[in-house]
């Protein structure tokens, strides 16, 4: 069975995002750049099934920069067997990366697909469904346990009262959450074989693809914060203060 | 222009969430119309006739929408929705589901977790776990949405007295199929609609010592959340976190215990009108967006407050 993973290239979880002066996005000058969390657990993922002799071939595609290479080579050390990089310096919307990866698919004829449940930048989640929708393909989002039997795959969802599970026909769609495991780290000897490991770049012109949006972003400024407020010295002052100050209780 | 609102429901009851997104329908402006998809959902569809501002109902009765399997669903939405200038739904885990397959099957992009209305065509949202907030304008014939429920107040829930048309419509795609689930029972309210929200997080140690916290919250009406360091580390499951990748909660009242105050935490629950940090290290970043802090040992102010209130 093949599996496709698709990444993504984002500002790494720990930097501390600032908005731009002109209100015209946030600074991303300089600042440290990853794979989305999310879809390292995809990746992850992925290669278990391969180390449990389920996938056959494991293949990562990122839709992006030509930086985005990085990340595709991470994956590969992580444990990908080969990449694709469709180039595109633009900023893209759910919709064209759903279709972009729709022709990959076309191409690849995967029989799992995963992808982060949402982008850490963006924080659209919207692509793993709509390529649901583009494919015909069934989806498994948000998933917290995955497992492949036969023809279907059954996977556990977190949604709001808890967990669902779903049994899904093959080929099908796998968005990941934060608890369906814990991403290794690569090893030195792993990041070096990466490096001759096969990496095709391609771009949205040969898939066919526009890349046109409906959707155009105006301004973008940071939030209204919250100033501190008082330290209080006990419960009773607290229990107090929420009773005749705050009027909350 | 008409709206579309699809509504969050259980098959027996109209989720509070509807009320929310029935509301960010109005700042839009235009007949509001409400979809209820789902299998024995008469009583779902009467309720949703009487939200206020609700004009028409239109009930899809089909046990293929049973569980809101999206490959149901979603073609379902995708063709009573070709009539309408805007879709709305709301961001819970259902919304979130459902909404993007629509609007691929539309040929339309989706905007997602909207906190505020601009005009018909703008909308806020925030971006970057809620670090950045953006205006997003679409030109899309019909705009997809869905709608975060803390940045828009509850519709009333009565006062409507919207007509039922029947929908027959609707099929199983046979691709997917609900095998079971597991929800939590509690008899407390629910974390997005209740009024207080007590939180533990890491400081709280185990599973166990949540029942102090259950115990505070039982005398203040109040839901029990708990952080992602709380969920992670197996403390208690995954439908209690609040943060930006749980549920995100705006009470007049949030208790934080024992919690630090990640970012991804903060974006959870900074909207809630007046914030209470218990943490016994003085420096978390929870202070700096608590309305009332109290540096001390949970273990000992947690059963105070309890004996207080």
């Amino acid at each position: 069975m093949k599996v496709l993973v698709a990444v993504k290239r984002v500002v790494d979880y720990n930097v501390k995002v600032r908005v731009k002066a002109d209100n015209s996005g946030v600074d991303l000058a300089n600042v440290k750049m990853s794979m989305n969390p999310f879809c390292e657990i995809g990746v992850e993922e992925a290669i278990r099934l391969k180390e449990k002799g389920i996938a056959t071939e494991v293949v990562v595609v990122s839709i992006g920069p030509n930086a985005a290479q990085e990340q595709l080579r991470t994956a590969l050390a992580l444990g990908a067997d080969r990449a694709i990089l469709v180039e595109c310096n633009d900023e893209l919307r759910s919709l064209t990366v759903a279709k972009l990866l729709k022709a990959v698919v076309d191409q690849e004829q995967p029989q799992l697909i995963m992808l982060g449940k949402q982008a850490i930048d963006s924080d659209n989640n919207q692509t793993g469904q709509m390529l649901g929708a583009l494919t015909g393909y069934a989806q498994g989002t948000f998933a917290s346990k995955v497992e492949v039997a036969g023809d279907k795959v059954n996977v556990t969802r977190e949604i709001d009262g808890g967990l669902q599970t779903v049994a899904l026909n093959l080929p099908a769609i796998v968005t990941t959450d934060l608890r369906l495991n814990e991403p290794r780290y690569a090893s030195l000897p792993n990041i070096m074989k990466a490096k001759k490991k096969p990496l095709e770049i391609i771009t949205p012109d040969s898939l066919g693809v526009s890349t046109a949006s409906t959707v155009t972003t105006l301004k973008v400024e940071a939030p209204a914060t919250r100033s501190a407020g008082i330290k209080v010295k006990s419960v009773a002052e607290l229990v107090e203060k929420l009773k005749n100050e705050a009027k909350v209780i | 222009m008409a709206i579309l609102v699809i509504a969050e429901h259980t098959n027996v009851a109209l989720g509070a969430a509807t009320l929310n997104t029935v509301s960010a329908a109005k700042a839009i402006g235009g007949e509001i119309h409400v979809l209820v998809a789902g299998a024995g959902s008469a009583a779902v569809a009467e309720a949703a006739a009487k939200i206020d501002g609700v004009s028409k109902v239109l009930s899809a009765d089909n046990a293929a929408f049973a569980h809101q399997l999206p490959e149901n669903v979603a073609p379902l939405i995708a063709e009573v929705g070709k009539g309408y200038s805007h879709i709305l739904a709301s961001a819970t885990t259902n919304g979130k589901n459902i909404m993007p397959r629509v609007a691929a099957l539309l040929d339309v992009d989706q905007i997602s977790e909207i906190i505020a209305v601009e005009s018909a065509d703008t909308f806020k949202r925030p971006i970057y776990a809620g670090n950045a907030i953006a205006t997003v304008q679409s030109s899309a014939a019909i705009k997809v949405i869905t709608v975060r429920g803390t940045g828009f107040d509850a519709a009333a829930a009565e006062g409507g007295s919207a007509t039922v048309e029947a929908v027959a419509a609707g099929s199983d795609a046979g691709i997917s199929a609900f095998v079971g689930e597991e929800l939590a029972k509690s008899d407390r309210p629910e974390l997005t609609a209740a009024k207080v929200v007590v939180s533990g997080g890491r400081g709280m140690q185990n599973g166990e010592n949540f029942a102090m916290l259950n115990r505070v919250a039982d005398k203040l009406g109040a839901a029990v959340g708990a952080s992602r360091a709380a969920v992670d580390a197996g403390f208690v499951p995954n439908d209690m976190q609040v943060g930006q990748t749980g549920k995100i909660v705006a009470p007049d009242l949030y208790i934080a215990v024992g919690i630090s105050g990640a970012i991804q935490h903060l974006a959870g629950m900074k909207d809630s009108k007046v914030i209470v940090a218990i943490n016994k290290d003085e420096d978390a970043p929870i202070f700096q967006v608590a309305d009332y802090g109290l540096v001390a040992d949970l273990f000992d102010a947690i059963p105070e407050l309890e004996a207080a209130l």
